[in-house]
């Protein structure tokens, strides 16, 4: 090769550098850009609505003015009670897999299954709560949405607590048992204390998944247009609420729905980054 | 410890022991309760679709037909529009991933790294239904103004294309729904593909380097050859999102029960059909056809995910983290 051809070789090879990379960080700003849309659009719409009206007023009917009470409350009583049913078998679940039975066949066919679950298809689950609650007792109620919530909670904790137990220093453990503490001890005073910063993490990334679902909810608890505190009757929540104004003709309802999305993407968002800031100074190592 | 102590324990060590027995069964019943779940899930699904498979049987599959007043089902238009969103949304969502995690782990000033991958991964964080009603009154009406007028025009005469391009812009349909699945996957694919691209040594990158590599070649040549299994995990990941995902989709497909060339046109998904029909499923066959359909869902959500994680679990296992 003489060296003209090399030179060319040489530029060729640097401009093809150049075009990918110039691909990639465009890439980058792309993932910014929708980010970024999608926020402003939000509040741009959605804060016009914001009012105490919101927090004060039901659901109205078309045409008129009203809030989203009803909508909040049965998203927070049912989002509570979802994580209070899935939290402590996914923590126990959790325990099994990182403290008794670490290394057993049954710990990676869980963790294997478990992996699934997690991004498994929420509908899916609405579609069984259905089946085993809804029809048997012949009507939608807000416990079933519940139960809906709690089965997509307990794979999201499993998963952290497991991760983060097994962070604990094994020496912690062997020196709380060479004090004569027994097992259960040692996890209780001893591992969960150490994990507790990722343990609440796991939680908090639950409710913050766990709160904006609406597939699970749309044939479990159903929706409900006035306020109900009857957990056998179902009840209003906000996703499917925004679900059901968004699509509506009605210019109110819409705005509503602007406003409720703001709230959740609000809510969600900052429980995200809650989570994700007590967890760094454990997991960044 | 003395032989008297062993002989008849102190009323302590009796009560550890319980306690002991009792918070390992506990956990360990914990445990089979997530494997119980998923039996659970998919004897459920078996028993409210029987109904369904009796009438129809293999023709379920390939019945384009979905007509509530006549009682026939058909699920071959819902598969046929979850395969299509997906794809499109990994024919859009995987080169931007690569692009990102190619940015991050190269390219990035170091002080940039957290906040990009944070900001990237908050994508992540967004539910589904603020996805589906920004795409129904941002996105849609944006393509239909300006990008799917510029498609039909420019296809309109090149063989092949023309009729994945045709029809009136309606700016809902098969396409909208891809495009917001691809920005939906992006963050599942772009935070598994970092993480794979930070285990490649940094000796052979560096040795690349050395030999004179532009930053290109040593990724297309050294991290991705080293990170392909991964890669194809977090891919796989990604596609299971995008073929279960329901709320945004079922916003921007137009709910439309038909097989249609062009990818203009509405069209169904599986868990968008779900979401619209079940409530006012009326009649126990309508009702099993729907059920059918979260079924076939399951299933092939199940084989992509587990598949996904197999590549995961021996990418990690490879690199001895394991």
């Amino acid at each position: 090769m003489n060296d003209d051809t090399c030179l060319a070789l040489y530029a060729r090879r640097r401009r093809f550098n150049r075009l990918a990379m110039t691909l990639s960080c465009g890439a980058t700003l792309a993932g910014m850009v929708a980010l970024v849309w999608i926020l402003a659009t939000l509040f741009a719409r959605g804060a016009a609505g914001v009012s105490l009206d919101v927090f004060t007023q039901m659901t109205p009917p078309p045409g008129s003015s009203g809030g989203l009470l009803n909508a909040m409350f049965g998203s927070l009583v049912q989002t509570l009670i979802a994580t209070l049913i899935g939290t402590p078998v996914g923590i126990l679940a959790g325990t099994y897999m990182a403290e008794y039975g670490r290394n057993t066949k049954l710990t990676s066919v869980v963790r294997f299954i478990n992996d699934v679950l997690l991004s498994a298809p929420s509908i899916v689950v609405g579609l069984f709560v259905y089946e085993i609650m809804v029809q048997p007792m012949h009507h939608f109620s807000a416990w079933a949405g519940c139960v809906a919530l709690s089965i997509l909670v307990l794979p999201v904790v499993v998963r952290t607590t497991e991760d983060m137990l097994l962070l604990v220093p094994d020496s912690l453990r062997e020196a709380a048992s060479a004090l004569g503490a027994p097992r259960w001890m040692v996890i209780q005073q001893v591992c969960y204390r150490a994990a507790r910063a990722g343990l609440i993490t796991g939680i908090l990334l639950a409710i913050a998944r766990v709160s904006g679902e609406t597939a699970p909810l749309l044939f479990t608890s159903l929706n409900n247009q006035f306020w109900s505190t009857d957990m056998n009757a179902p009840m209003a929540n906000l996703p499917v609420v925004i679900f059901q104004f968004a699509l509506s003709p009605y210019e109110d309802w819409q705005q509503l729905a602007w406003t409720g999305a703001l709230l959740i993407t609000l809510t969600v968002l900052m429980l995200n980054i809650f989570a994700r800031t007590l967890a760094r100074p454990r997991s960044s190592h | 410890m003395n032989t008297a102590v062993a002989a008849s324990p102190s009323p302590t060590l009796t009560r550890n022991a319980l306690l002991e027995s009792l918070s390992r069964i506990l956990t360990r019943s914990a445990a089979i309760l997530v494997l119980i779940m998923l039996g659970g899930v998919i004897l459920s699904l078996i028993d409210g679709s029987l109904p369904a498979f009796k009438s129809f049987g293999f023709a379920f599959f390939h019945t384009e037909s979905w007509n509530p007043v006549t009682e026939k089902f058909g699920a071959a238009a819902p598969i046929y529009g979850t395969l299509v969103t997906s794809l499109i949304a990994m024919l859009i969502g995987f080169p931007l991933s690569i692009g990102i995690a190619v940015f991050i782990t190269e390219l990035c000033p170091t002080k940039l790294k957290q906040p990009i991958a944070t900001a990237i991964e908050l994508l992540a964080g967004i539910p589904s239904i603020i996805y589906g009603i920004w795409g129904l009154f941002v996105l849609a009406p944006l393509l239909q103004k300006y990008v799917q007028p510029l498609l039909i025009a420019t296809f309109e005469d090149v063989p092949g294309l023309s009729s994945l391009f045709a029809g009136p812009p309606y700016g809902i349909g098969v396409l909208t729904a891809g495009l917001i699945l691809s920005i939906m996957v992006l963050p599942f694919i772009t935070s598994i593909t970092r993480d794979v691209f930070e285990t490649v040594p940094p000796m052979l990158k560096e040795s690349a380097y050395g030999l004179g590599c532009t930053t290109w070649e040593v990724v297309r040549y050294i991290v991705l050859p080293y990170t392909r299994t991964g890669v194809i995990g977090g891919v796989m990941l990604g596609l299971g999102r995008a073929l279960g995902e329901t709320m945004a989709v079922t916003f921007v497909i137009g709910n439309a029960h038909r097989i249609s060339h062009s990818l203009l046109a509405p069209g169904t998904t599986i868990s968008a059909s779900i979401a619209n029909e079940f409530t006012e499923a009326d009649g126990a066959l309508y009702t099993s056809s729907l059920i059918a359909l979260g079924l076939i869902l399951f299933i092939i959500t199940f084989i992509v995910l587990g598949g996904a994680r197999l590549l995961l679990l021996r990418m990690k296992r490879a690199d001895g983290r394991s």
